[in-house]
């Protein structure tokens, strides 16, 4: 207690947050590192003490399952990505041309958002199912398909399914956050750049777009946060089936730890994971804080 | 309040950037497009366009919304209508036996859901309320105070969230294990804390950026401690950034799967996520049950997505902007 009362208050204020981080999140990752140099296998807990240093590695590095699951994760995420930017640039720009009722508008957009990841997994898991799912139902009864599409079983088109499943659930935070950059934006530089002749394509591409830029790194920086929530949608909808051809490399680690019972091996593979999503996140902070600063300086 | 309205007459210089920069809704004009009606040219290609726009946002928000109606139509229809591909414009195929099912009124015994439903209020409600205060004390900190290795904090406790949750739930499943913690309440909410610390740090740090520093010194120099220049003058100001940042905390904890699934087991811990997975079983899926459940999980969100929007809107763009 004395100790405590030592500390500057900013580290008092601070301490319960990095407290809790410890202990939740440092501590049990030191601690799946440990496992991932051991043949730690959850039905002989004497295992644990069996170092075998880069064993687990090796077998991994060696493994071409591994492999694909972690191109496909990589593909995956950067498909998704770059079309949920896409898709929310343009939601955005259209529902800024909207000049009544945008409130409303805004609050549909904000909809999917609030589905958790799991239910948007057995939505669409029943939507794309191949005999009672209303995708095949209106491509039957509307534009003459004559068999069932297996959606979620065929390796591609299940592919394709994750990543609409993805897509709907999170397209909403591009779209918002680019929305309150639109709306943020100040109308003079573009009133300037009509005036100067620009087509509105140029204005688009020279004016609008990079102003904002900033907001473009801030979704993808809450976005890839939490990347890992796919693995909710994955698992539900094909659980990495038909024959691991959806295999993430989030499903393949929860495979290998909870149902082989493989602790030391799924925890190799769950830190290649790790170590991916925070790749992925300073990437995008990076990208943040030059942004700002860039905002900052024409701010002064 | 009257302290901080006292300060304000003072001191013209802070009003007046009270008056341009209101706390908490920072967008200005996010809501005050709705009521001009804008004059257009009546030009055939200017009015071709805005139908056109109009056409495309239609398309877009039908895209948006068909999910989410379709599960709603079908949680009021029958497994055996679902099943038999009924027309979902026949109305003799709607019911409201799913919900009786669910809650247990009706003829199958079926799934505790009021048990899971009160489950997870209480995980979400106590790790939320957990997670703002904690989050609360960290956001201040990083809003008002300089300190060393500032960023290199802010960039750590991120990145504490970014790492996946079913990386994260293999090892503190054992540890866990270990102290006992699997299948309790109190497991749970422990984890979800450590979920929403670090995003509700960065929600509240930003809001508190955005409240004048002066506010909180004058109130000082008029005789109030640090700690009631706080609470009783940047607090509420800040009072609906916390919010948001409250509600984004509750959907996480509401929505949360991956790590729920395997530290929850039994009927006194398995939270409404964890629950839908009961209704599939080995080869069948009772579709109808499912759909009724996801609604009963989506409304509670959606209620507390509609009343905060705006605000959650003006967190999430400041709070990363104005670095």
């Amino acid at each position: 207690m004395k100790l405590l009362r030592k500390l500057p208050p900013e580290a008092r204020l601070l301490l319960p947050a990095f407290v809790v981080i410890l202990l939740v999140v440092a501590v049990p990752l030191l601690f799946s590192l440990y496992t991932s140099f051991t043949s730690y296998r959850l039905v002989r807990p004497e295992t644990i003490w069996n170092v075998v240093w880069f064993k687990n590695y090796l077998k991994l590095f060696g493994n071409s399952d591994f492999w694909w699951a972690f191109g496909r994760t990589v593909l995956f995420l950067t498909v998704v990505l770059n079309l949920e930017m896409l898709f929310g640039l343009a939601l955005a720009l259209l529902v800024n041309q909207v000049t009544r009722g945008q409130r409303m508008l805004r609050t549909i957009m904000m909809f999917p958002m609030m589905f958790s990841p799991v239910l948007v997994g057995f939505q669409f898991k029943f939507m794309f199912n191949d005999n009672i799912g209303i995708v095949n139902h209106i491509l039957q009864n509307w534009f003459g398909v004559t068999e069932a599409i297996p959606w979620l079983v065929e390796s591609h088109l299940a592919f394709f399914s994750l990543a609409c499943a993805e897509i709907w659930n999170s397209t909403a935070v591009f779209a918002i956050l680019l929305l309150a950059g639109l709306m943020a934006m100040p109308q003079d530089p573009l009133e300037a750049a009509r005036v100067d002749g620009c087509t509105p394509l140029q204005a688009f591409r020279h004016v609008t777009l990079p102003f904002l830029m900033p907001f473009v790194y801030i979704a993808m920086t809450i976005r890839s946060l939490d990347v890992g929530r796919a693995f909710d949608i994955v698992k539900i909808m094909t659980n990495g089936g038909p024959a691991g051809r959806t295999e993430l490399i989030w499903t393949l680690s929860a495979r290998a730890g909870y149902e082989d019972a493989r602790m030391g091996y799924a925890n190799a593979m769950s830190y290649v994971a790790v170590l991916l999503s925070i790749a992925f996140t300073v990437h995008f902070f990076r990208k943040l804080n030059a942004s700002r600063q860039f905002l900052n300086e024409v701010d002064a | 309040m009257t302290q901080s309205a006292l300060i304000i007459d003072r001191n013209p210089a802070l009003a007046r950037t009270l008056e341009t920069s209101p706390p908490g809704g920072a967008l200005p004009e996010l809501s005050g497009l709705d009521d001009e009606p804008v004059k257009e040219p009546w030009l055939p290609a200017a009015l071709l366009m805005r139908w056109g726009v109009r056409a495309c946002v239609f398309i877009a928000m039908c895209l948006i919304m068909l999910p989410g109606l379709w599960v709603m139509l079908n949680a009021f229809r029958t497994n055996v209508a679902i099943l038999a591909r009924d027309s979902i414009f026949a109305a003799t195929s709607y019911t409201l036996d799913n919900f009786r099912d669910v809650f247990g009124m009706g003829d199958t015994a079926g799934i505790p859901v009021k048990a899971y439903f009160v489950n997870s209020l209480v995980i979400s409600v106590t790790s939320t309320v957990i997670a703002i205060a904690i989050g609360l004390a960290g956001g201040y900190a990083f809003a008002r105070y300089k300190f060393r290795f500032k960023k290199t904090l802010f960039v750590g406790l991120m990145l504490s969230r970014a790492v996946p949750g079913i990386a994260l739930s293999l090892p503190v499943f054992i540890i866990w294990s270990w102290l006992g913690l699997i299948d309790t309440k109190v497991g749970t909410i422990i984890v979800y804390v450590a979920m929403n610390v670090p995003f509700s740090v960065w929600l509240i740090d930003g809001f508190f950026r955005q409240i004048p520093k002066e506010l909180a010194e004058a109130a000082e120099i008029d005789g109030c401690t640090r700690w009631q220049a706080f609470w009783q003058v940047e607090f509420p100001m800040a009072k609906s950034g916390i919010a948001s940042a409250a509600i984004f905390a509750f959907l996480t904890a509401w929505n949360e799967f991956a790590l729920a699934s395997q530290l929850t087991r039994s009927t006194d811990t398995k939270t409404l996520p964890v629950g839908l997975m009961d209704f599939t079983a080995q080869f069948t899926i009772n579709w109808a049950g499912m759909c009724a459940l996801a609604v009963i999980i989506i409304i509670p969100a959606l209620i507390l997505t509609f009343i905060v929007q705006k605000h959650l809107i003006a967190g999430l763009t400041f709070g990363g902007v104005k670095g």
